[in-house]
């Protein structure tokens, strides 16, 4: 689960990590009063950034036209104004795709006279089972490019999880990053709280980009975390209630949503061939052999191991919601599951949605025969399959005629 | 002889009183394999189905039982703790098939591991099947969630992060009339008790396995380490499928270790280094015997 930024920087602030001062709001009024605590407080610059899951924020266009999800502001009318052209509009960044996303939220902060940026990341390291913390001198850009053209800018280390991150390490790793004086103290404490958080709140991910040395309005420096993403193990929420509070809806999309509630695993993707699967690896083996025989696939669906009639109806609703479908492949492999049951269920969503889509459909495993039956006899249209590269052969034709 | 296990393992089975670990372990007394004792904490003195006794902890159970596999259903948030308990009762064998245990549970469970005999497989897979010799291979020992009908003896071994695909494959082999020296599921979570490459290991040692099919899938990168270590060290014909080419990046396809992040995991760079092993790597899902027939 991702988190928006004014959310993972409250949790960071949660375990000592200095952040930017700010709150985040809904309404331009709201916006102008936060802003001018700010600039009572001594701060002579305020940005507004935008709420949303995606990046390339600052360089995102509104439908409007207006430009920018992030603007720096001198003046509490200023941010109101900026405010007001940003919420309730939708904006188009690299990552939105081109339907874009609607923003709601805006995160008013202070902001910081950057004097240098770094990069630092905690995330699970797979190939050692272990933490990892990326750090590197280059903040504030593509870590990713970074990797790609100067790998040796990036600066890793494996925490034992039993141990923790030690303080010592981050010591070292502040001075690796080229800090002196007491910055290395300030800049340890800083990364410990990082860690902590990861740790702590079963995080996915912690990317601080940049982390920055700033200027204070007094003259003094420290360390702080001016930008944030931070994403969550779905399976650990059960132990966080206040952290699954802050899923947005909002964010994701209205069918994926609508599926999670029957505990199916949907995916909506660009194409015309929907397929509905038992299992995730066949459901991507399933999406694959689509691609394969020249089509382009709608979804994942993963029904699951333990399929009910219900779930294969809900699945078959939510399938036919997405306007792009043209033609639709069941592939089961019945290990334990009935084959006879996914057929009811067939048949019945059929009927309930008065399916007029080509399907195809590919039944494999325990109790086929009567599945088969089932099928054969329910009058409804349909194309049977022997093999999956069958039933993906004979769909993707459907689908392009 | 097969890997991991064989007719006579002896298992006892940690939530066999929950309505999904008492389904399987049904199915598993059907198929003919040894499951001797089960565990439920509080729950010591009952018998399951009339056959099974029922402890309050593993070493208990372990110690009346002779049994020496755990097979773990326990529901996610008390997982770890059960394969950490099989592990200090000094099983050579667990297996975990109960799916959504947070990652951090189970970094600490790998850590702990580190030094120690057990073998963990899983977590989120199907299990471990060695057939036996029996109609539809009854007799054969099955630990987890497999359907025991589709599998043959033989001298194929299959590792897999996918249980339907495990299937698949499977089913594919027994209708070319390939049989399976042992089936193992290594799950599809991102800290998996075993890799592709530890069982590999496993089947390049065992005299009865001739060949083997490997099933992979996007994220992490144990398809490659197991390339890399299969191109300098082992001789048996080895057959491959990666799935999810198609998956957008950045989503999670329904396993929690099945994510392309940062441009890595990516199907295609499992696919070339699996090829550059010799594996002979199958086009579609449909094809993975024939893949493997091809080069035996």
């Amino acid at each position: 689960m991702n988190l928006h930024e004014y959310q993972a920087k409250q949790l960071l602030a949660q375990y000592g990590v200095e952040v930017p001062g700010g709150q985040p709001c809904t309404t331009a009024n709201e916006a102008r009063s936060i802003a001018e605590k700010l600039f009572t407080e001594g701060h002579d610059m305020v940005v507004v950034k935008i709420q949303i899951h995606s990046g390339g924020r600052g360089k995102g266009v509104f439908k409007d036209g207006f430009k920018g999800g992030v603007h720096l502001c001198k003046s509490a009318e200023d941010v109101y104004e900026k405010a007001t052209s940003m919420l309730g509009k939708t904006i188009v960044t690299k990552q939105t795709g081109e339907t874009g996303r609607q923003v709601n939220t805006l995160l008013i902060a202070s902001a910081e006279k950057i004097l240098s940026e770094f990069y630092l990341a905690v995330l699970l390291d797979r190939e050692s089972s272990q933490p990892l913390i990326m750090a590197s001198c280059e903040g504030g850009v593509d870590i990713e490019e970074v990797a790609e053209t100067n790998p040796n800018a990036i600066i890793k280390l494996q925490v034992d999880p039993l141990l923790g991150l030690k303080p010592y390490q981050a010591r070292n790793l502040a001075k690796a990053l080229g800090l002196s004086g007491k910055m290395i103290q300030s800049a340890a404490k800083l990364i410990s709280g990082i860690y902590k958080t990861w740790w702590e709140c079963d995080a996915s991910m912690v990317e601080i980009n940049p982390l920055c040395i700033v200027e204070n309005p007094d003259g003094t420096k420290k360390m702080s975390a001016v930008d944030a993403k931070i994403s969550i193990d779905g399976n650990a929420l059960y132990r966080h209630k206040n952290i699954a509070e802050m899923r947005d809806l909002n964010e994701e999309a209205e069918l994926e949503v609508e599926a999670s509630k029957y505990d199916l695993n949907y995916i909506k993707l660009d194409g015309n061939v929907a397929c509905l699967v038992n299992g995730a690896g066949l459901a991507m083996a399933t999406m694959d052999a689509i691609k394969h025989f020249g089509g382009d696939p709608a979804n994942f669906l993963d029904v699951g191991g333990g399929a009910t009639k219900e779930q294969v109806t809900a699945a078959f609703q939510i399938i036919l919601k997405d306007p792009n479908v043209k033609a639709i492949l069941v592939n089961i492999f019945g290990g334990i599951m009935n084959c006879n049951t996914i057929a009811e269920g067939v048949v019945a969503a059929a009927a309930e949605t008065q399916l007029s889509l080509p399907l195809v459909v590919r039944l494999e495993g325990n109790n086929v025969e009567a599945g088969r039956k089932t099928l054969s006899e329910s009058g409804i249209t349909l194309i049977t399959a022997d093999s999956l590269a069958d039933a993906a052969k004979k769909v993707v034709s459907e689908a392009t005629v | 002889m097969a890997i991991l296990v064989n007719s006579d393992t002896k298992v006892l089975v940690q939530g066999i009183t929950g309505s999904f670990g008492g389904r399987h372990t049904q199915l598993s007394l059907e198929y003919g394999s040894q499951i001797v004792a089960g565990v439920t904490p509080g729950k010591s003195g009952q018998v399951f189905e009339d056959k099974v006794p029922i402890f309050d902890n593993v070493t208990e159970a372990a110690k009346e039982s002779g049994a020496t596999a755990s097979a773990i259903f326990v529901p996610p948030p008390f997982a770890a703790d059960a394969i950490l308990e099989a592990v200090d009762a000094g099983l050579e064998l667990v297996v975990a098939i109960t799916e959504g245990i947070p990652v951090r549970d189970m970094i600490e469970v790998k850590a702990a591991l580190r030094g120690s005999p057990t073998r963990l497989i899983g977590p989120n897979c199907p299990g471990v099947v060695t057939p036996g010799t029996g109609e539809n291979s009854h007799g054969g020992c099955r630990i987890g969630i497999a359907p025991g009908y589709i599998h043959k003896k033989g001298d194929i071994g299959v590792v897999s992060r996918s249980g339907t695909l495990t299937y698949e494959a499977v089913w594919q082999l027994t209708s070319n009339g390939l049989g399976q020296s042992t089936c193992v599921g290594i799950g599809g979570d991102p800290v998996p008790g075993s890799t592709h490459l530890d069982i590999i290991k496993l089947f390049n040692e065992d005299p009865e396995t001739r060949g083997i099919i490997m099933i992979g899938e996007i994220g992490g990168s144990a398809e490659e380490e197991a390339a890399a270590w299969i191109k300098e060290n082992c001789n048996k014909p080895i057959a491959g499928f990666i799935a999810g080419t198609t998956a957008p990046p950045g989503r999670r396809m329904g396993h929690a270790g099945a994510i392309v992040s940062g441009g890595k995991g990516t199907a295609e760079a499992k696919i070339s280094a699996m090829e550059d092993a010799g594996i002979s790597v199958a086009e579609t899902p449909s094809q993975m015997a024939e893949a493997l027939i091809k080069i035996l």
